[in-house]
């Protein structure tokens, strides 16, 4: 073999590198999906919409209302879950109930390593503790 | 008809995990069985074939570089293009893997005509090649390495940062990612010209428009994920988490067209070492790359030749003198100086 230290060195560094997803969890056993900070039953019992469609949908949600609201005019958002009527409002709905966006809104973006562009201009309210 | 091929493959896979996982009852195998074998068939093929080509023989060095060569003091020689020494040659390596410097030298052949009229056969620089490779092939790196916000918690910071540059454009909601319309440029630029030039369609064979068509189908499937369907990030992550930590969940909140992703990447891992796609490796061993051109400087010796003992014509005449003069060839020593 020619070289044959030097292209070893070069195959485990290699290696080393595509594996890291393995070795740099190694000795965990589990991974939780962060716990959130959900309003009390006093407040709200439901959201706008299922649970599963805010997990997936709600930056959908909040773009189609920022283009409604800004360009359209339009406030009123009917929830296709029980056609209940919504002010469209990041700050007079959603985080009317959702207060606290360390506790919530803060976990989910921060594990999956999102910076939403929403609070370059919305303020997030003061925590009441809801 | 080879661009059908690999089309139709493509879709076949990605179908197959479609009806596997959303239906067929086969999340096991999809989503936990293909990943591992897929990893372990790329991370031991990589390394057999790696090794495979380390013990290939290198006689000696290959000096068809370009670039001037060093020769007399007062010719200034092209010191990166054609460099003597292994400093140089690292300097030469380097360039080559981050700036793909051989492929911008690419040239495309024109049949133009002379002024009178007569066909001729001209070369024109071509750097659109090199422009979408590098676009595709950056593109694909800061790709995967922002996935790897799915691997990690907390998720290390130069990967955010990352994450935020991506996305500086600040356009739609989950933001969108310059690298997915650059890497789509690339790509699309990439298969195109298979498409287009005649030339290069002639030699274009079912493998290279599958290798495309596959990462195109990658690309595209993750692309929906994030901007038309919208997936569960937090349920895959437990699930993507729970692979790399050997004791796999599969959260029901995943969409089958998560596992359309993950199947045709596992084919791609799973493929790559058998493939023209370890142009990744190879590019290391590329003997007109990494040696230096010094074969003027350096004595080279084949390094399987046998040892072979000096024979001088003196002790060659000694050997065979008297057969020789009996065949009447001419000697320099005679017979009867000899005894
Ligand atoms: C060859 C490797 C891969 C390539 C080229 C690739 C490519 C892509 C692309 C272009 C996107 C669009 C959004 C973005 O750029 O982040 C995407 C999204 C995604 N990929 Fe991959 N991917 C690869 C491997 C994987 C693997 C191994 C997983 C998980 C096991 C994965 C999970 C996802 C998920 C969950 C999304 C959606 C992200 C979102 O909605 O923000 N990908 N992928």
């Amino acid at each position: 073999m020619y070289d044959g230290s030097k292209i070893l060195a070069g195959l485990i560094v290699f290696l080393a590198l595509v594996t890291f997803p393995f070795w740099n969890n190694f000795g965990a056993k589990e991974w939780k999906q962060p716990e959130l900070k959900l309003p009390p039953k006093e407040v709200a019992t439901q959201c706008i919409e299922s649970k599963e469609y805010m997990r997936e949908q709600h930056m959908k949600i909040l773009d189609d209302w920022r283009d409604q609201v800004v360009r359209e005019g339009k406030r009123i958002y009917i929830a296709k879950r029980d056609h209940k009527e919504y002010q469209m409002s990041l700050q007079n709905t959603c985080m009317k109930c959702h207060d606290d966006k360390e506790k919530f809104c803060d976990k989910c973006h921060t594990t999956a390593s999102v910076s939403p562009y929403c609070w370059d201009c919305h303020i997030a309210p003061k925590a009441k503790g809801n | 008809m080879n661009a059908f091929y690999g089309l139709f493959i493509v879709c076949a896979l990605a179908l197959a995990a479609l009806v596997g996982v959303g239906g067929g009852g086969m999340t096991g195998l999809f989503a936990v069985a293909i990943p591992y074998a897929a990893v372990a068939i790329f991370v031991v093929g990589f390394a057999l074939k790696v090794m495979c080509w380390a013990k290939s023989p290198v006689p000696f060095r290959i000096p068809t570089t370009g670039g001037q060569q060093k020769s007399l003091d007062w010719i200034p020689y092209a010191r990166y293009d054609n460099p003597v020494n292994s400093r140089d040659t690292v300097v030469r390596m380097i360039l080559e893997v981050l700036t793909f410097r051989s492929l911008f030298r690419n040239t495309t052949a024109v049949l133009g005509k002379t002024p009178d009229g007569k066909p001729q056969v001209g070369y024109f620089s071509e750097k659109w090649l090199w422009l979408a490779a590098i676009l595709f092939h950056y593109s694909f790196l800061l790709i995967v390495i922002r996935h790897m916000r799915f691997f990690t918690e907390p998720v290390p910071l130069p990967i955010q940062w990352l994450d935020w540059a991506d996305s500086i454009l600040q356009i739609y909601s989950p933001t969108l990612y310059q690298t997915n319309l650059l890497f789509l440029a690339g790509l699309g630029w990439l298969l195109a010209r298979r498409l287009l030039y005649p030339q290069i369609r002639y030699i274009s064979n079912a493998a290279d428009y599958f290798a495309l068509f596959l990462i195109i189908g990658i690309a595209l499937s993750g692309i929906y994920m994030r901007y038309v369907a919208k997936v569960d990030i937090v349920s895959i992550k437990q699930f993507t988490m729970s692979l790399v930590m050997f004791s796999p969940v599969v959260p029901k909140e995943i969409a089958p067209s998560f596992f359309v992703h993950l199947f045709l990447v596992c084919v791609l891992l799973a493929y790559f070492p058998f493939s023209k796609l370890m142009h990744l490796g190879g590019v290391f061993l590329s003997p007109t790359r990494n040696l230096p051109n010094d074969s003027r400087i350096h004595h080279h010796e084949n390094p399987w030749n046998p040892k072979i003992k000096p024979h001088s014509y003196e002790a060659y005449e000694d050997d065979f003198r008297e057969a020789m003069v009996e065949a009447g060839l001419p000697v320099v020593k005679q017979l009867e100086e000899e005894a």
